[in-house]
């Protein structure tokens, strides 16, 4: 791939702007360093709190015709400290990708301890998960408060020195005063957006079809509402937004970058299109570039907002 | 790596149209479902209890001129009691079918290895295997003879195809005394040629026929199982080495186990990431 698609993130180098999404394959060491060989320019790991969780029953997962996908998971996960393991497996052999860990806890506290935890088994920068929309007490019921947010960052960045990413919900009046409350707590990146909360039913059986009943929506419906969380960001803060949300194709992708992201996280697509997603995404990306007369990728971030 | 086909993963509500007791238990539940009708030997479904859970199960029965199709199930814990308590006309949601399925090309003369709830995915393998005129070794475990699945109708394929059925069970009281894999080994050892092994049922005996392929240089399938969540190749709760066994699976071959031999027969990850033994 051409260096017109190199990025750098708050000082992490990425050689293409695409990144595997937070709880997407990333529970092992093996599946992350897969998505890297297959062309993910950075990748995200599942979120990670401090005690091991199963999450909940099945089904954990809905499709929704013509939107997308549901899923009611509930973080599970094996715990910072089994976790760190894959991180360093990860990490040990060399890698050409930076990986990123994705973080949830109860408290700053928590979100600080697993940041330290993971960040010391080698994680190149956390993304801190304030926007889960279907676990009580974390994810969103923090994300919606800016100043539960500006906690959650400032106790992270004193515990790590890496850079410190912070993930948002759609599901806020203003997403704009949530993304700044972060970024004056020190925040490094800011990557938009979480699921919607969202739900389906059966109607032949009157049942919610997740397990948890609500969900969260991801996928095609999601990326409209993305691109305008990523445009109205970019205006107001001056730290590298990550943009997430329905991105399928270099298209999408391209159209993110205009609204101001950086670079672009791809999850959902990768049920229909396999790993192979973030090869025919960045080479999409590049050829638009060069076509389009620009040297850099760089050069599209942001150009929607001139008038 | 197709991903995820919209229509099949779609989740559809479907009337049971029959129940059938196989052993004490171990049940069959048929459904009408085209898709599902089509699919091939080794695919599986998510079979959702409204309500209570949903499980990943191999379909083992396929009838695409009746539209039907079943799944075979024993009851081992919450998801599979509810189920069991189910009757004709109730009704069970179904996504899939999903995940590839046994390679029958080229399969001239092949021996079966099946034991407990794996020969859910063996039985319809042999019935295609028979109609192709394949040659079939079927060796058939069990516990005890009250555990045998599928004795008649495997007997009854094989009558018609010509083939050898070999039971075995652990305490002798049916068939041969012992472990199904001893009596793959004699049968290979008394040089029995055979183009192509299968095999699904625990994975440890699976991992001990994988050796005995090997071993006698056979090509090699094994159907595996592992906790799933989503069947799309998203979550990651299913993976194996960097197959996910939903999308890459859950049919895998010899030369794909060799890669994941640290892990297959040994360790599986739990719904938490966590590393169980298997």
């Amino acid at each position: 791939m051409s260096s017109r698609l190199t990025v750098e993130i708050a000082g992490l180098r990425l050689s293409n702007p695409t990144m595997l999404a937070a709880g997407i394959l990333g529970l092992s060491a093996v599946s992350l360093r897969e998505a890297i060989n297959q062309g993910a320019g950075a990748v995200v790991s599942k979120s990670v709190g401090l005690k091991p969780r199963s999450g909940y029953s099945n089904p954990a997962v809905a499709q929704v015709e013509g939107c997308g996908l549901l899923n009611a998971m509930g973080l599970p996960n094996s715990g910072a400290g089994h976790f760190a393991e894959e991180i360093y497996e990860l990490k040990r052999d060399g890698l050409r990708a930076p990986v990123i860990a994705s973080v949830f806890g109860f408290t700053a506290e928590e979100f600080a301890e697993a940041s330290r935890i993971l960040a010391k088994a080698g994680a190149d920068a956390i993304e801190l998960n304030v926007s889960c929309p279907h676990v009580k007490k974390t994810g969103s019921e923090i994300g919606q408060s800016p100043r539960l947010v500006s906690e959650v960052v400032r106790k992270a960045k004193c515990a790590i020195a890496n850079p410190v990413f912070i993930k948002l919900t759609p599901n806020v009046t203003d997403i704009v005063e949530v993304a700044e409350a972060a970024v004056e707590a020190g925040a490094d990146a800011i990557v938009a957006i979480n699921t919607a909360r969202a739900m389906a039913i059966d109607i032949e059986t009157a049942y919610p079809i997740l397990a948890n009943r609500i969900g969260g929506l991801s996928g095609p419906a999601l990326k409209p509402i993305a691109v305008r969380c990523v445009y109205e960001i970019y205006e107001a803060v001056d730290v590298p937004v990550i943009g997430c949300g329905g991105i399928a194709t270099w298209q999408d992708a391209v159209e993110f970058m205009l609204a101001g992201a950086s670079a672009v996280q791809i999850g959902t697509a990768i049920a229909s299109q396999g790993l192979g997603v973030f090869r025919s995404v960045s080479k999409g990306v590049d050829t638009y570039v060069r076509e389009k007369g620009f040297r850099s990728v760089k050069e599209i971030v942001g150009l929607s907002h001139r008038r | 790596m197709s991903g995820c086909h919209t229509v099949v993963s779609r989740m559809r509500t479907v009337k049971l149209t029959s129940v059938t007791a196989e052993t004490s238990a171990v049940k069959s539940f048929v459904f009408n479902d085209e898709l599902c009708s089509k699919a091939e030997p080794g695919q599986f479904v998510m079979v959702w209890i409204p309500g209570v859970d949903e499980v990943p199960m191999s379909l083992s029965m396929l009838n695409s001129r009746k539209g039907q199709a079943a799944v075979t199930v024993e009851r081992v814990g919450e998801a599979t009691e509810a189920l069991h308590r189910m009757k004709t006309g109730d009704t069970v949601g179904v996504r899939g079918p999903f995940g590839n399925s046994y390679t029958v090309e080229n399969a001239r003369k092949v021996m079966i290895v099946g034991g407990g709830t794996g020969l859910a995915s063996l039985a319809p393998l042999a019935e295609k295997l028979a109609k192709a005129r394949t040659e079939i070794a079927f060796l058939l475990g069990a516990k005890t003879r009250s555990n045998l699945l599928f004795h008649a109708r495997i007997s009854d394929v094989l009558s018609r195809a010509g083939g050898q059925l070999v039971v075995t069970t652990e305490d002798g009281s049916f068939g041969l005394k012992g472990l199904v894999t001893a009596s793959a080994e004699r049968l290979l050892e008394q040089g029995e040629k055979v183009n192509m092994v299968y095999t699904c049922g625990p994975e440890r005996m699976m991992q001990e026929m994988f050796l005995l392929a090997e071993r006698f240089h056979v090509s090699f399938e094994a159907s595996l199982e592992r906790f799933m969540r989503c069947a799309i190749g998203l979550c990651g709760t299913c993976v194996i080495g960097r197959y996910r066994v939903c999308q890459d699976g859950p049919v895998f071959s010899g030369q794909q186990l060799r890669e994941v031999k640290d892990e297959f027969g040994r360790w599986r990850r739990g719904f938490d990431g966590r590393k169980t033994k298997v």
